[in-house]
């Protein structure tokens, strides 16, 4: 399935937070969203996955869903929103309650999922039991769960230590890797832009309006070796950006 | 050079438990020994044998399960019914900004009415036999603070997880089911603990005004008479009946919200 973000323009009362976007999702593709801050990232990727309508513009799925997708348009939260009281595979099990799947396949999903997220010796682990890390790989397994056409990600590891991180990545991209799904992936980080992107779409700051879209040719499990050219093109997006984020700081110094 | 003075400490909070117990027993062996020589007077605490024989003729006579019984009669139907529509009433409110605003009202300027004082109401509506004023009055003192509590425990419920909710599709029965209910979970049990001793306070009164039995119309009897050991047996019961109901609450708390840890 391919997903087009078709002239999208928004106000939040008298803000104007987003100003004729659009872009373009190809199937098994991940893109990478940047801009400064409150430029409305979020925003765009919660009118992406329908939790929220523009004022103009509208979202376009091209190509029927596989059949197989339970939920085909797929959230991974920056504060991971696993239920407290539910364990890991609760937690799984919470998005798949409601398909009328029989117990047998309902389970198989479940351990399949962790143990793809290598989660499996901690299926019956509370969330509290769990570090930062792992409650992460909870809730991307609880993605994987539904068998989403895109997955669409709000900065996934923005609440996780420098680590953490790492080795996270490493797990997304490794997934990837295994079984291609496209993703819209929000990030502050240009690190994480750069190792986790075939397109970065920069968006200006607010009204965010796509500034400029840098494919990155590297495929994705070469690019942890090649450093370099990544921190090459990572310096390039800083230089694009630069002066966006200095003057959307200044604005909300003066606001 | 001398050792760095240790200054932490001394402000554990647990407490020790044998202490509580010397101290009870002390009590009671100061209670007997000062009825036994007369320096309480059996007018102001009767001896602790005078209490004792109570129990033993409420047990002998078997009228501890007449008292008892219809005490825990109404206050189980009032203290269900009204934490069920309580409940009931409270989430809709959190669910439905036209039920809230509706209910907002009413409930705001019945909350603060001390509910004993419906009692009277309640006897001309079901009559001063049987047991339907008891169980209304008790019933409306759970009602309220289990609305009042559920509301704020559903307003309390992390947005985040109702927006995962239904990003993943989940139907809105699930999502109150599922994540709505048990999210506000810890703030309606606070809820109906505090309900459970306010309807304990009801019954008696209840049963002080208009009954025949019930542990209310024990200790009312018994004080009309100047029967103070029953008296006092009586608000033993009370004490221990309040006891179990506390318990009873912290079983399932621990049981509902084992996930706090
Ligand atoms: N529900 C809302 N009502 C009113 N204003 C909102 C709402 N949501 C966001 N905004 C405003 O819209 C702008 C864009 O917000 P958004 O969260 O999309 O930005 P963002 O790019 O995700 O920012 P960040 O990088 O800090 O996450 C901000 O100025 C924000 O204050
Ligand atoms: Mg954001």
């Amino acid at each position: 399935m391919r997903l087009g973000v078709e002239n999208i323009s928004h106000h939040y009362g008298e803000t104007e937070v987003l100003r004729d976007v659009s872009l373009t999702v190809q199937p098994g593709r991940i893109i990478c969203l940047i801009g400064p801050s409150g430029c409305g990232k979020s925003t765009l990727l919660r009118m992406i996955g329908g939790l929220e309508r523009p004022d103009k513009g509208r979202v376009r799925m091209d190509g029927a869903a596989s059949p197989d997708s339970l939920n085909p348009l797929t959230y991974i939260f920056q504060d991971f929103a696993l239920l407290p009281w539910r364990t890991a595979a609760g937690n799984v099990s919470l998005v798949l309650e409601g398909h009328n799947l029989p117990r047998a396949r309902r389970e198989a999903i479940i351990a399949d999922v962790l143990a793809r997220t290598r989660l499996s010796d901690f299926a019956d682990a509370l969330p509290r039991q769990l570090s930062g890390g792992m409650r992460q790989r909870v809730a991307i397994a609880r993605a994987l769960a539904v068998s989403p056409e895109v997955l669409l990600m709000d900065e996934p590891l923005s609440a996780l230590d420098a680590q953490t991180r790492e080795l996270l990545m490493d797990d997304l991209v490794a997934l990837w890797a295994r079984q291609p799904f496209s993703a819209v992936y929000v990030t502050h980080n240009l690190a994480e832009a750069v190792r986790m992107g075939h397109a970065i779409v920069i968006l200006s700051r607010r009204p965010g309006q796509v500034r400029e879209i840098v494919e990155v040719d590297i495929p994705l499990e070469e690019r942890a070796a090649r450093i370099d050219e990544l921190a090459l093109l990572q310096r390039r997006l800083w230089e694009m950006m630069r002066d966006e984020a200095e003057a959307a700081d200044r604005e909300i110094a003066n606001a | 050079m001398p050792d760095v003075p240790f200054r932490g400490g001394g402000y554990a909070t647990r407490p020790r438990r044998w202490v509580g117990l010397v101290v009870m027993i002390a009590l009671l062996g100061l209670w007997w020994l000062g009825s036994a020589r007369g320096w309480i007077s059996p007018i102001a605490l009767p001896p602790p044998q005078d209490v004792l024989a109570a129990f033993r003729d409420l047990f002998v006579t078997g009228r501890i399960w007449d008292h008892l019984g219809a005490s825990l009669y109404r206050l189980g139907m009032g203290w269900f019914f009204g934490s069920l529509a309580g409940i009931t009433v409270g989430l809709a409110m959190g669910l439905s900004r036209s039920v809230r605003g509706g209910a907002g009202p009413l409930v705001a300027a019945l909350f603060p009415v001390p509910k004993i004082a419906l009692l009277p109401l309640f006897i001309v509506w079901f009559g001063v036999v049987g047991e339907g004023s008891k169980v209304a009055t008790i019933l409306f003192g759970a009602f309220f603070p289990t609305v009042i509590n559920t509301l704020a425990g559903v307003d309390n419920v992390d947005r985040g997880l109702i927006r995962m909710g239904q990003s993943f599709g989940l139907s809105r029965w699930a999502i109150v089911r599922k994540i709505i209910l048990p999210g506000a979970a810890p703030s309606i049990l606070s809820g109906m603990r505090i309900s459970s001793s306010i309807c304990i306070v009801l019954l008696i009164a209840a049963e002080m005004i208009g009954a025949q039995n019930g542990v209310g119309a024990y200790i009312l009897f018994a004080g009309a008479n100047y029967a103070l050991g029953q008296l006092i047996a009586g608000v033993m019961i009370l004490s221990m009946l309040g006891l179990t109901v506390a318990w009873l609450i912290g079983l399932v708390e621990k049981r509902l919200l084992a996930w706090r840890g």
